[in-house]
């Protein structure tokens, strides 16, 4: 045990030579921390982690409780993603705890959680800081009498079948998942106040959360709909996460199931746990749907330095480049509707942005006839995909005393004034002084 | 000090005498002694601040004064005219070119380029520190001619030593206080010499002078509006009173057409002179003259009064009621703007209070109490009425225009304590007269061998008045033993105006206000640097574009010295975008954070003096925060944060008031702290109450800097929470 330790240690120093780290230009994770509670979860749920792994990825086992458990050293995170499948540790060992864990996503890395029916405050907590709330009652699991899986040994219908995904291509791939996951555990709730988390796969209107084994005695706190089985958060930063209820929906057992969903002639070989899960995982490791916007470019018609100041009235040409993560390169994202915003407290100028298909999006206008500080501003937030916020701080002043009309055509009548009084008073002058 | 100058020094004399010089030459070498000792002592009485503290500027307002000369000087006049300031008033910005009154910058930065081209390698803000006593003693030559213009020369000498020292106008030209006002009383003064000179000699050289005159007054300086409406009072008053000459006709026209002309060419001011509600009367006073001089020319062209008096009825009644209706339609087509609430507060002293509490919640706008009078004048108070007297006994148009000026401008002093510096040169001016007048007579007293009794010649000093008048009836030695007696008893009192003076300069006029000085435990002087350290803090360690809220008083310091960027500042011009910042400053810190995302607030400060006890920080300014941001947005409600119409910060505060946002900023972490032996931890020592809130929790915001007596406190706001 020892020299494993000794070995581990000897390897996680080695681990920022050996493999790429994670940073904004290739966004995709490449070191992976998972921790379980016992190592048996290793073989029992081989095919995801095979599929990971396959995907250049390199999984960091340990044990929860493991006291050289560390996500930084020196000020450095060690991995881009944690997998927590350690759904009954109580305490973390090392130096990691809530905080930690948090404090993780908060500087952007990712985070797949599972638990289930023997889930511990810790894991419940860190889901609760996330905006997802399981259910309290720690005995109690999905139940769905009407949508389960169809199985010689289940009577309780714990095993539950779900089709209902969200609809999200870059979330969940293009392939569409046929065949309905299988689900055991238990259930959560999405934070309303949470504006982040997004329901990946509900559960259906007939499914409850309560203790399969004792008497239901009064209504359970969560049914329906409002019940959601895997749920996503896409933080501010970008950092993505995962939480789902059920630990099994990784497993290598419910990924090689036949799956017929009760009351349904639909039968399927495989469940549709493994595309799923690998779809997902895709999402939540920057394989699929991270874009980035660069190349934020503003310039006065005809010109080619960009200015510091606009001034009002001015025409402007207003370029960005957009490009989305295939997981290996960096392609040009197309859309219509990206947009920009001219902004000072409320946007004087909206604009949909052209572009050329090879990434570069632009527009040009004309800067309104207000002036102060503005902002150029792209917001753009699809589901499933990064967040883009952009802005850029550019003031815009008024006229210069000699960037006004010199004469005005509507003024001549008092130029013809002021010139003719001046005449006259000259005539003037000239009679009164020597007429005589 | 300042009496010395009316007995030369024995020196002097005796240079005088061993010369022998002509009593005529003598007087005048007299004479200009006497001004250059003034010149120089009105300068360095104004130093004080300067040793005592160092050369920097002080106040609010000088450090945007100061911020723009800097700009001037560097970028050049040109883009200093068409300057578009985004670092205050975000995301508004200010176009300071057109919003300033160029004066005063423009002045610094010519005294610059003069001693920079007579190779006097000065910084700018040594030039800044000290335009105003500069300034001041240039005031003291213009009082001095201005005294002798309107009286004699000894009025003028005795007008120059008052003014050089009256606290009255110190308070405003110290070392270090660069503001309008200290080149502008210069300038109303240099302006209101020149018209009474144009309107003694009648000279269009001297009236095109005064124009020029009001021009650098309307060119540095709001407070022109005073010249604007006096000046064509005073023609009035002399019109009624039948003084009217062809004098006062060549000295208004060509003043009030031309002084308008250039005044037009101040961007501030602009197209005002023909738009305005408050130069009106100017106008109004400039046709009323053609009228007169018109009727004048009738009457010497028809020899019938019968018919003139006919034709002046029909006429003057046409006169006002075109002078009317053109009045009322550029009124109602809104061509002419209405008065201004300033102009509206000057005339009615409570006008601001209930209408625009953004005016009445600076300090120096209150009405002035009596002891600001008797400290900022001392017994100038007492020789004011005496010169009027003098002034009413001796009446010429001179006399009736500075009886004018007096009169008027004490009225302004009584409504705003600011104003007292306006009403200084006219009293100086008014006293000058009652002392020299009184001291001439009593020396003319001494010096009669044997003439006879010369009755009433006393009766201006209003301390001796009773006294005098009962020594007149005596016989000539008791009467000359009078005179000397009242004449130490002048020199008694003026000898207490001159150190009363010099205390009241030395101990209340030239503290910077930016720097704080206090009294320690042993009689020793404490600095509190605090200003300055946080400004410098947000200097260095803040992105360069980060946005800063504070209450709008530090808005110009936070600019000049932070080099940061302000929402609002000293240039209250948008009041709702400072009732914005009031509104956020009495909120609830979860609505407050959603004004503050809304202007991109990076930072607020904050100015406490719950440690030190200093009083004028941001809880007792907090009750205007809510009447300006109540006044705009009407959620925020007065009462709301009071208690029983009482302001308090301890356990029986409003709880409004103890979760407001600014009570927050200002007591957070608070609590722990002992400020005061044998007091509980959290005693506010400015208020002197133990604080009500003392577990403050912040949420959206963090404390980024506090300075080392807790003065100035910075807050950061955070980002939005990343997972929620």
């Amino acid at each position: 045990m020892r020299s494993l330790s000794f070995f581990f240690v000897f390897l996680l120093s080695l681990f920022p030579i050996l493999c790429f780290s994670f940073n904004p230009e290739s966004p995709t994770d490449r070191r992976v921390l998972v921790l379980l509670d016992d190592f048996s979860l290793k073989s029992s749920h081989s095919i995801f982690f095979n599929s990971l792994k396959s995907r250049g990825l390199n999984l960091d086992f340990k044990l929860s409780d493991d006291p050289s458990l560390s996500l930084q050293r020196y000020g450095q995170y060690l991995y881009d993603a944690l997998i927590i499948f350690s759904p009954s540790t109580e305490k973390f060992g090392g130096s990691l705890d809530l905080a930690a864990v948090i404090d993780f996503v908060d500087s952007g890395h990712d985070l797949i959680l599972a638990a289930d029916s023997t889930a511990s405050d810790l894991i419940k907590n860190i889901a609760t800081e996330c905006g997802v709330d399981f259910d309290e009652d720690s005995s109690a699991m999905v139940i769905d009498h009407k949508s389960y899986a169809i199985s010689g040994t289940e009577g309780e219908h714990t095993l539950i079948v779900s089709d209902d995904f969200i609809q999200s291509d870059a979330i969940l791939g293009e392939t569409k998942i046929e065949a309905p996951v299988l689900f055991k555990g238990i259930a959560h709730s999405v934070n309303a106040a949470n504006s982040l988390v997004l329901k990946v796969l509900s559960a259906s209107p007939s499914a409850y959360s309560a203790n399969p084994e004792s008497k239901l005695l009064s209504p359970p706190l969560l049914t329906g709909s409002a019940i959601s089985l895997v749920s996503v958060v896409q933080a501010r930063n970008n950092a993505r996460i995962m939480i789902t209820g059920s630990l099994d929906l990784f497993s290598n057992r419910l990924l090689r199931t036949a799956v017929q969903k009760s009351g349904s002639q639909d039968k399927y070989d495989k469940s549709g746990n493994e595309l799923f899960v690998t779809e997902i995982s895709k999402w939540v490791f920057h394989e699929r749907g991270h874009l980035k916007a660069v190349n934020l470019r503003h310039l006065r018609v005809g010109e080619t330095d960009e200015p510091a100041m606009y001034r009002i009235k001015d025409d402007l040409k207003f370029s960005v480049e957009i490009y989305e993560w295939s997981g290996k390169s960096w392609e040009p994202y197309v859309a219509d509707d990206v947009q920009v915003q001219f902004y000072m407290m409320s946007p004087y100028v909206l604009k949909t942005l052209s572009t050329n298909g090879k990434g570069l999006y632009h527009a040009s206008f004309k800067v309104p006839d207000v002036y102060g500080v503005f902002q150029f501003k792209v917001d753009y937030h699809r589901l499933g995909y990064a967040s883009l916020s952009l802005s850029k701080q550019i003031p815009v002043r008024p006229f210069r005393h000699n960037e006004y009309e010199r004469f005005i055509t509507t003024a001549f009548p008092y130029y013809g004034a002021s010139f003719t009084m001046m005449a006259g008073f000259f005539i003037f002058s000239i009679l009164f002084l020597y007429n005589k | 000090m300042a009496t010395m100058p009316i007995l030369p020094p024995m020196p002097v004399l005796d240079l005088v005498k061993s010369f022998k010089l002509k009593t005529k030459q003598q007087e005048l070498l007299i004479r200009v002694s006497i001004l250059c000792l003034v010149y120089i002592l009105a300068f360095i009485t104004r130093l004080f601040s300067v040793l005592r503290y160092e050369s920097m500027i002080h106040e609010f307002d000088p450090y945007f004064n100061y911020r723009t000369t800097l700009y001037l000087t560097q970028n050049g006049f040109y883009d200093f005219w068409n300057w578009f300031d985004y670092e205050s008033w975000y995301p508004l910005g200010r176009i300071v070119g057109g919003t300033l009154y160029p004066g005063l910058m423009v002045t610094a930065a010519l005294i610059y380029r003069i001693l920079h081209f007579l190779r006097f390698a000065v910084h700018i803000r040594e030039v800044c520190v000290l335009t105003a006593p500069f300034f001041a003693s240039n005031t003291t030559l213009v009082a001095y001619f201005f005294g002798k213009e309107i009286w004699d020369t000894g009025a003028g000498l005795v007008a120059a030593i008052l003014i050089a020292v009256c606290p009255g106008y110190i308070s405003r030209s110290v070392a270090g206080s660069y503001d309008n006002e200290g080149v502008a009383i210069f300038a109303l003064l240099f302006t209101f010499y020149l018209f009474v000179k144009a309107v003694n000699t009648g000279s269009l050289a001297w009236s095109l002078a005064s124009a020029f005159g009001y021009f650098y007054m309307v060119s540095a300086w709001g407070g022109y509006v005073f010249i604007i409406n006096l000046i064509p009072l005073y023609v009035l008053v002399l019109l009624i009173t039948g003084r009217y000459s062809m004098r006062l006709y060549v000295a208004y026209n060509c003043m009030y057409v031309l002084g308008m002309l250039l005044a037009m060419q101040i961007r501030f001011v602009g197209f005002q002179h023909v738009q305005s509600g408050e130069h009106m009367a100017a106008m109004g006073v400039f046709f009323l003259l053609q009228v007169f001089y018109f009727l004048d020319w009738v009457k010497h062209m028809l020899s019938d009064t019968k018919l003139f008096q006919a034709f002046l009825r029909i006429t003057v009644t046409c006169a006002v009621a075109v002078g009317a209706i053109a009045l009322g339609l550029g009124m109602l087509s809104g061509y002419i703007s209405p008065w201004t609430g300033r102009f509206y507060s000057l005339l009615d002293p409570t006008y601001a209070k209930d209408h625009i509490p953004i005016i009445a919640s600076v300090s120096e706008h209150q009405p002035t109490a009596w002891s600001s009078f008797m400290f900022d004048f001392h017994i100038l108070l007492f020789l004011f009425p005496a010169g009027l007297y003098f002034c009413f006994k001796r009446l010429s148009d001179a006399t009736i225009f500075i009886v004018m000026y007096g009169l008027t401008s004490m009225y302004f002093a009584g409504v705003m304590v600011r104003l007292i510096l306006v009403a200084t040169p006219a009293v100086c001016l008014i006293s000058a007269i009652a002392v020299s007048a009184t001291v001439k007579n009593l020396t003319v007293l001494l010096r009669s061998k044997n003439k006879g009794v010369q009755t009433g010649s006393t009766k201006g000093s209003s301390s001796s008045k009773a006294a005098s008048k009962a020594l007149l009836d005596q016989s000539q030695p008791f009467q000359k033993n009078g005179a000397i007696a009242l004449l130490f008893g002048a020199f008694y009192l003026l000898s207490k105006y001159a150190t009363h003076c010099t205390w009241v300069t030395s101990e209340a006029y030239s503290s910077p206000s930016i720097v704080l000085a206090a009294r320690g435990a042993h009689g020793s002087r404490v600095i509190f640097d605090d200003y300055r350290e946080a400004y410098f803090w947000l200097r260095q360690n803040t992105p360069p574009d980060a946005k800063v809220m504070s209450w709008w008083d530090y808005g110009y310091q936070i600019t000049a010295m932070g080099n940061r960027t302000v929402i609002v500042d000293n240039n209250t011009w948008n009041n709702t975008h400072i009732a914005t910042v009031g509104r956020a400053m009495s909120s609830y810190e979860d609505e407050a954070i959603e004004i503050m995302r809304s202007l991109d607030v990076d930072y607020v400060l904050v100015v406490f003096g719950g440690v030190t006890g200093y009083s004028s920080d941001d809880i007792n300014k907090f009750l205007w925060m809510v009447r300006i941001g109540g006044g705009v947005f009407p959620v925020i409600k007065e009462p709301d944060y009071l208690v029983n119409g009482e302001y308090r910060v301890d356990k029986g505060a409003a709880p409004k008031m103890l979760n407001c946002l600014m009570y927050k900023l200002c007591y957070y972490r608070f609590g722990e702290m002992l400020t005061e032996y044998g007091k509980p931890p959290g005693y506010d020592r400015a208020r002197g109450v133990e604080i009500g809130n003392k577990d403050i929790k912040l949420e959206h915001l963090e404390e980024a800097f506090t300075t080392s007596n807790w003065i100035v406190r910075i807050y950061k706001v955070k980002p939005p929470n990343n997972r929620w």
